[in-house]
């Protein structure tokens, strides 16, 4: 009997990568929240070098690093794979992933947290971005082909959260205009099941983003608990 | 497909490019190494990797493939008729690939950022860090080693091979300072395996000598410094 558990946090895109990887393989797993201001002492035993979700518990072993997670669910269950059979296709798909993780969401991310003098210089490297992503993009319906893959997953964040956000502070960094086939994707994304079945309340994520904050000093515990996950980047100098 | 010829695009004094001799070495891959130089890119480089630009890039037959632990996988994947270069258990494999990504976001920068350090307190802080960083290493090493010689157990595996290609960085660093970052007290077993894998047939003619590599490094610094005046 397989016992899947995983330790995350609703806004989390990273927690979200997990979520969607285990739905598309049809793992049957208990979730657990953590409260970042309060890490549970399971959390620190767990990760104790980086002390952050997601966790992923295996009958008992606990596996961190979101991408190294979603290796290990697809090697582990071979069903419905995320990465492609063929060697140079699987590096290529990791290269994206990569991307994605490294180069994409953190200028995303940027955007989200930037005073208005700083707006316009995070929105430009966004957007630079995105363009690689569009092109790469190309006419698939998914980074992946017909279905979601892995490059796919790790891009949840441009899926789905990052338009609510952006649409709640009234930024204007992934248009459709700017963006056709990526805005195209975004819609196919967020409508696939194994993504539907983990997507945050849209309501919720609108009420924890309020155009007031934009560029402010954090002050909810809300905000201290985003940036205690995402280490958000020093102001400019 | 194991079959069509196989370049590399890089340096020799790059712990990324390293890696990717490593991994080819332990296959006995026949290769073309090509020397590229990083204040002027060449035509082929810009052409197989234009979205990073960076080396190394492994060029098999006539497909690029970029960064080097993605290239180390890829080598594993098809070269399956020499020694295995990552676990076979999901497990142990989270378990490299989780200490090599480690590695790259967390420590290996912090090479480069001592060789970049201007002044002497900026210098011991970053190398109080590396320090810091190779005691989890070491616990990390005896925990996959299990006792033997390798990370991978008694031949080199995928964390040998991303540990490995950051020595020559280490042991410039050690000979610029004169300080010992791998010592007795802390890191006893990664000091013999240091020792172990620099001699291994697979690593012995790749991994830089501190003096060659510190000398040019200096110069690289000087050049870049000088381009963007």
């Amino acid at each position: 009997m397989e016992e899947v558990k995983l330790f995350g946090y609703w806004v989390s895109p990273f927690c979200r990568s997990v979520e969607i990887a285990l739905n598309i393989k049809g793992i049957q797993y208990e979730y657990i929240e953590e409260d970042l201001t309060n890490k549970s002492p399971q959390l620190l035993q767990y990760n104790p070098v980086y002390k952050k979700i997601p966790v992923l518990l295996h009958n008992g072993k606990p596996i961190v690093e979101s991408m190294v997670i979603l290796e290990y669910i697809d090697e582990t269950w071979k069903n419905n794979p995320i990465l492609p059979e063929d060697p140079f296709e699987k590096a290529r798909a990791r290269f994206w992933a990569n991307f994605v993780d490294q180069k994409c969401f953190p200028a995303l991310w940027k955007t989200i947290w930037s005073t208005s003098e700083q707006y316009e210089q995070n929105k430009a490297e966004a957007l630079e971005r995105l363009k690689v992503l569009e092109n790469e993009l190309g006419g698939k319906r998914f980074f992946g082909g017909d279905s979601i893959g892995m490059v796919d997953i790790v891009a949840n964040f441009i899926g789905f959260s990052f338009r609510t956000i952006q649409e709640a502070l009234k930024l204007d960094v992934f248009t459709e205009d700017n963006f056709p086939k990526l805005w195209e994707w975004a819609e196919n994304f967020a409508n696939c099941s194994p993504v539907k079945k983990c997507l945050p309340p849209q309501d919720k994520l609108i009420a924890n983003f309020p155009p007031a904050y934009m560029g402010k000093t954090l002050v909810s515990s809300f905000q201290s608990r985003l940036q205690l996950q995402f280490h958000p980047p020093a102001a400019a100098k | 497909m194991a079959t069509k010829p196989v370049k590399l695009l890089g340096f020799w004094d790059s712990p990324y490019v390293n890696r990717v001799q490593f991994a080819l070495n332990l296959k006995s891959i026949d290769h073309e190494f090509i020397e590229e130089n990083i204040l002027s890119k060449s035509e082929l480089l810009l052409r197989s990797n234009p979205v990073q630009k960076k080396i190394p890039v492994l060029i098999h037959g006539d497909e690029p493939i970029c960064e080097s632990l993605n290239i180390v996988q890829y080598i594993d994947e098809v070269w399956t008729d020499g020694p295995s270069i990552l676990p076979s258990h999901p497990r142990d494999r989270a378990m490299s690939r989780f200490w090599a990504a480690y590695i790259d976001e967390k420590w290996l920068p912090l090479l480069w950022e001592v060789y970049e350090a201007k002044e002497e307190d900026s210098r011991t802080t970053l190398l109080e860090k590396v320090r810091e960083g190779l005691v989890l290493l070491e616990a990390a090493f005896v925990k996959c080693s299990k006792g033997k010689a390798f990370f991978g157990g008694d031949s080199i595996g995928y964390l040998d091979i991303a540990l490995g290609g950051c020595l020559g960085w280490l042991k410039g660093i050690e000979k610029l300072a004169s300080v010992k970052l791998l010592d007795e007290t802390k890191t006893p077993a990664l000091l013999g395996w240091a020792e172990t894998f620099c001699s291994n047939e697979a690593a012995k003619n790749v991994v830089p000598e501190p003096e060659k590599l510190n000398k040019c490094l200096k110069e690289f610094q000087a050049q870049a410094a000088a381009a963007t005046k």
